[in-house]
């Protein structure tokens, strides 16, 4: 056996595509665990069509995964990739300008057949000419390795076809010296029942390793020390499960019952997958039969005592925004979840986009104010969830959490929160009859109180209709509707003295401030740091909260000679910016339904710094 | 650890319902119906029957959407919710699943119910939450001030269609049991004493309760119904069906239904020919039979049928919901955040 040589890595990104049916994202999920196991920083980017099951070997079939892992801080699923492991021809074909040059591929030679070739638009095989000379390839028939590790066993062509994912996993967990044992646990638990598929692919995934070992293919392996993170228990979660959590973790806290009313929607549907396990938790999931009873249905749990939520895509929003103007008027706390997706229309359900901020901001009929908060990392959903729920219950009002595919889908270590140092959520419901009016309003919150049913003597009446200022009567008043107006937008602007100011990464005023929010977090960190170390001086601020906005941001903005605002779609932020604060900031903008990439963006801000833009 | 909402129940668990009366439920609020209105009725009876269902006030709560009888829980005191048009069905499911304690009632009317708010209709009756749905039918949109509606006769000539309408009506009791619902009853705005006992039934049943009232707009549809309800005419074009008994009807009680085959057909039972022991004899609990009696709707050779057609037990989901809870609770413990945080794989940095 040839002696394998191994060198260390600071961080690498591989990417794992194949056919949608030959279970990449599986694969992918298992390296991601694998690796947060071991203490690395990760970020991942599923990639998949909308397509459950494209025709084999198509090129818009391919299903791709993304892990972005090393020993040092790591905020992106990348850019690019190191690694490419190819499955088939259209696999190599859709991805291969994601490879860097130099970047190896690892090709499953048996999905280069002349159907599959043929398939994916290639008029000779790749494998055979020059075109690939930029790269380091690695040919390996994963298919006939596959049923050789499986031949003396009596299962169906279809079975070992299916395992070969397994084969190109073992391999990648040689090739980065990772252990076998959170698959092989997984695997245990996942085919308790089914021995024989177990057996296959557990064979399959030590046949990967052990053919890498004894290979001579493969000359150098790889270590990634873990990274330095903060101390903590940490966990691999995803934006939806981190969602799912934090809107738990609330309700918790808040004493209250935990509602769900929602209709499937790509990518939000993994919220309600989520919720709809914690039965023992007392959590209830209601599917309801469109967007808009799922809404409906969580509005009426609101005004039943529970905190509510609803989880949806931006085409759901769409559909619920008539009840979102009913949650305004009656005042009651409800969480809107919008998961958003490539749009108008259907538009791209499976990809990213952050095209719904001023839906959310404006999107009603009449002037219907409410708190807009974004996510910005996939753990950070958590935190998001929670203080969404925490500003609805404390102000009475629905609000609108954004994150969106990219954070929903993607996954990074999540430092476990201690439950009991989470701030406290008080909502109180009212509970005696005297002094009671429906639209009185607290004296700092202007929050009206929350009068539940069942409770003695305050039987009431809310609706849609403009209401009377503190009785909550009906009233076509004009001086009382101008009152009522402004009310509602005043209670919404005093959150803002409620929420921490913003705070600037890096230098407090300069030649360039980077403004974002949202998924776009993890890019806009990178470029900045490296335009730092460069020497220039950018610096970076990033929104969580839309609307109100902390205090201090129209300050901050004026510190510094150039405000760029990139963002995945036409300019929404820096509308909203400009608008607000009368600043000139320009923006930049992609929108191809992909994360931003950074090396477009350090162009762009070099011109500038130049001051050729 | 108990929720707010547990300690709200438990703590109101002991308080009795008052000897109320129908005053009880009006409130301070001007009724601004159309004077002559048939909703002015159905709020009376309404007010009537609440004192006999020994519930208290404050655990009653009316959902309704838009529409003219959408007004509806401004007048009754109790909690009240006047929502957005078509949705009050879907915001009292909500409110029902998470206070399965409360007694929830949804008002709704045949635009908003029937056209608007068609779809969330249709999944309420398969679900079978327990609600109470009263829907006003004037077969007309009197808040808008006289289009047809879903319910409207075809030809009807309204405003939005001087021409004729084309479409076909609804029949809400067939769209009701053909969304599997399980008590579906017709009553009529002019005859008080059938809708009381109508609305008591309707109170009492678990699961889904469906109501179609027959109410006269005065303004935009006057008379629609007026062969149904007044005296010279209603003894031979309506046929009151009652579990048990044989569906009878006429000046004289001299004319029953029979079935022949499946098709009820009208016999009199002073030729000779046929006797009480020919007739069609209601049983509420037969779902076939409760779509026979429904069909006859809409066909004019037959007697209108008012009463309540099904009223049969499914499993409710509201309480399958807690049921589902409870049980994950007995096998797994009460579900403990720390622990699912910390749950499968997870890892510490020193
Ligand atoms: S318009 Fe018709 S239904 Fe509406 S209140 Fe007047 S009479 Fe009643």
């Amino acid at each position: 056996m040839a002696q394998k040589t191994i060198e260390n890595l600071e961080e690498v990104t591989i990417r794992f595509a194949g056919d949608s049916g030959d279970g990449m994202q599986l694969t992918g999920t298992q390296f991601t665990n694998t690796t947060a196991i071991l203490g690395n920083d990760l970020s991942t980017l599923p990639d998949y069509p909308a397509e459950i099951r494209a025709p084999a070997g198509t090129l818009f079939g391919v299903s791709g995964f993304q892990i972005h892992f090393g020993s040092n801080e790591i905020n992106t699923p990348g850019d690019h990739c190191d690694v490419l492991v190819a499955m088939n021809a259209a696999a190599l074909k859709v991805n291969l300008q994601s490879l860097l040059d130099g970047g190896s591929i690892i090709v499953n030679t048996d999905g280069f057949n002349d159907k599959n070739l043929k398939l994916a638009g290639y008029t000779q095989n790749p494998l055979k000419d020059d075109s690939l000379s930029k790269f380091r390839v690695y040919e390996v028939d994963i298919s006939k390795l596959t049923a050789l590790a499986l031949q003396d066993m009596t299962i169906s062509g279809k079975l070992i076809d299916r395992s070969k994912n397994f084969f190109a996993l073992g391999m990648m967990y040689w090739m980065y010296n990772r252990p076998l044992e959170t698959t092989l646990d997984w695997l245990k638990t996942k085919f308790k029942n089914k021995p024989e598929i177990l057996e296959a692919n557990i064979r399959v995934l030590k046949a990967g390793w052990n053919f890498s070992e004894t290979t001579e293919i493969f000359a150098v392996r790889y270590d990634v020390a873990p990274a330095k993170l903060p101390p903590g228990r940490y966990r691999n979660i995803t934006g939806n499960q981190a969602v799912a959590w934090g809107f738990m973790a609330a309700a918790k806290k808040a004493k209250l019952e935990l509602f769900l009313g929602s209709y499937p929607i790509t990518p939000a549907s993994d919220i309600l997958h989520e919720l709809s396990l914690y039965k023992s938790h007392g959590v209830k999931t209601f599917q309801a039969e469109d967007e808009i009873a799922g809404i409906s249905s969580a509005i009426g749990a609101s005004f039943g005592g529970a905190l509510a939520i609803t989880t949806t895509s931006g085409p759901g929003v769409a559909l619920k925004t008539e009840a979102i103007g009913l949650a305004v008027m009656v005042e009651l706390p409800l969480v809107i979840c919008n998961v958003q997706r490539g749009g108008p229309s259907t538009g791209l359900p499976t990809k990213t986009e952050q095209a719904d901020l001023l839906q959310a901001l404006y999107g009603r009929n009449g002037e219907a104010p409410l708190p807009v908060i974004a996510a910005s990392t996939p753990s950070g959903c958590f935190d998001a969830a929670f203080e969404a729920s925490r500003i609805a219950l404390k102000y009475m009002t629905p609000v609108i959490l954004l994150t969106d595919g990219y954070l929903g889908n993607g996954s990074e270590p999540w430092m476990i929160p201690d439950l009991d140092a989470l701030p406290d959520i008080s909502p109180s419901f009212v509970t005696t009859p005297e002094g009671f009016q429906p639209y009185s309003r607290d004296h700092d919150t202007l929050a009206r109180p929350w009068a539940i049913p069942g409770t003695p003597g305050l039987e009431h009446r809310i609706g849609g209709l403009e209401k009377q200022d503190i009785t909550g009567n009906v009233s076509y008043d004009p001086e009382n509707h101008d009152l009522m107006v402004r009310l509602r937008a005043e209670k919404i602007e005093r959150i803002a003295n409620d929420i921490p100011l913003a705070e600037v990464e890096g230098a407090p005023s300069g030649d360039l401030l980077i403004v974002g929010w949202g998924g776009t977090y993890g890019s806009l960190k990178n470029v900045v740091a490296r335009q730092r170390a460069k020497g220039h001086s950018v610096s970076h601020l990033h929104l969580r909260y839309l609307n109100p906005m902390p205090r201090n941001v129209g300050e901050i903005l004026l510190k510094f000679k150039h405000v760029l605002v990139p963002e995945i779609n036409l300019g929404q932020l820096v509308k909203v910016l400009r608008s607000k604060y009368l600043v000139p900031a320009t923006g930049f903008n992609k929108v191809r339904g992909l994360p931003l990439r950074s090396a477009e963006l350090e162009i762009e801000i070099e011109e500038i710094l130049k001051g050729k833009r | 650890m108990t929720t707010l909402i547990e300690d709200l129940v438990n703590s109101t668990a002991g308080i009795p319902a008052q000897k109320y009366s129908a005053k009880d439920f009006a409130t301070d609020q001007d009724v601004r119906w159309c004077p002559g209105c048939g909703d002015y009725s159905i709020l009376a009876q309404t007010q009537r029957v609440m004192p006999d269902l020994g519930i208290p006030k404050h655990k009653t709560v009316f959902v309704s959407g838009i529409g003219c009888s959408s007004r509806f829980p401004y007048y009754m005191d109790t909690f009240g919710f006047h929502s957005i048009h078509g949705r009050a069905t879907a915001i009292a499911s909500g409110l029902k699943i998470a206070r399965p304690d409360l007694s929830v009632w949804v008002v709704t009317g045949d635009g908003d119910g029937m056209s608007i708010g068609g779809n969330h209709f249709i999944h309420l009756m398969r679900r079978n939450i327990d609600l109470n749905v009263l829907l006003f039918n004037n077969q007309i949109y009197g808040l808008t001030k006289g289009q047809y509606s879903p319910t409207s006769e075809i030809g009807k000539i309204t405003k939005s269609t001087p021409f004729g309408s084309l479409d076909f009506p609804f029949n809400p009791a067939s769209l009701a049991l053909g969304s599997s619902a399980t008590f579906v009853a017709r009553t009529l705005d002019r005859d008080p004493k059938h809708m009381q006992g109508i609305i008591k039934r309707a109170a009492e049943h678990k699961g889904t309760s469906f109501v179609e009232i027959y109410q006269n707009c005065n303004v935009f549809n006057d008379g629609a119904f007026f062969q149904f309800t007044e005296k010279d005419s209603k003894d031979e074009t309506v046929v009151f069906i009652e579990h048990g008994k044989p569906l009878i009807f006429g000046k004289e009680k001299e004319k029953g239904i029979r079935l022949n085959g499946f098709s009820p057909e009208v016999v009199s039972l002073k030729d000779g020919k046929y006797s009480v022991n020919d007739l069609l004899v209601h049983n509420e609990k037969d779902t076939t039979l409760s779509f026979i009696l429904a069909d006859m709707t809409h066909k004019p050779h037959l007697p209108r049928p008012v009463g309540i057609f099904l009223a049969i037990d499914r499993p409710v989901y509201d309480r399958e919901m807690d049921r589902q809870i409870s049980f994950a609770r007995e096998q797994r413990g009460i579900g403990d955040l720390k622990k699912l945080f910390t749950s499968g794989d997870s890892w510490v940095v020193q």
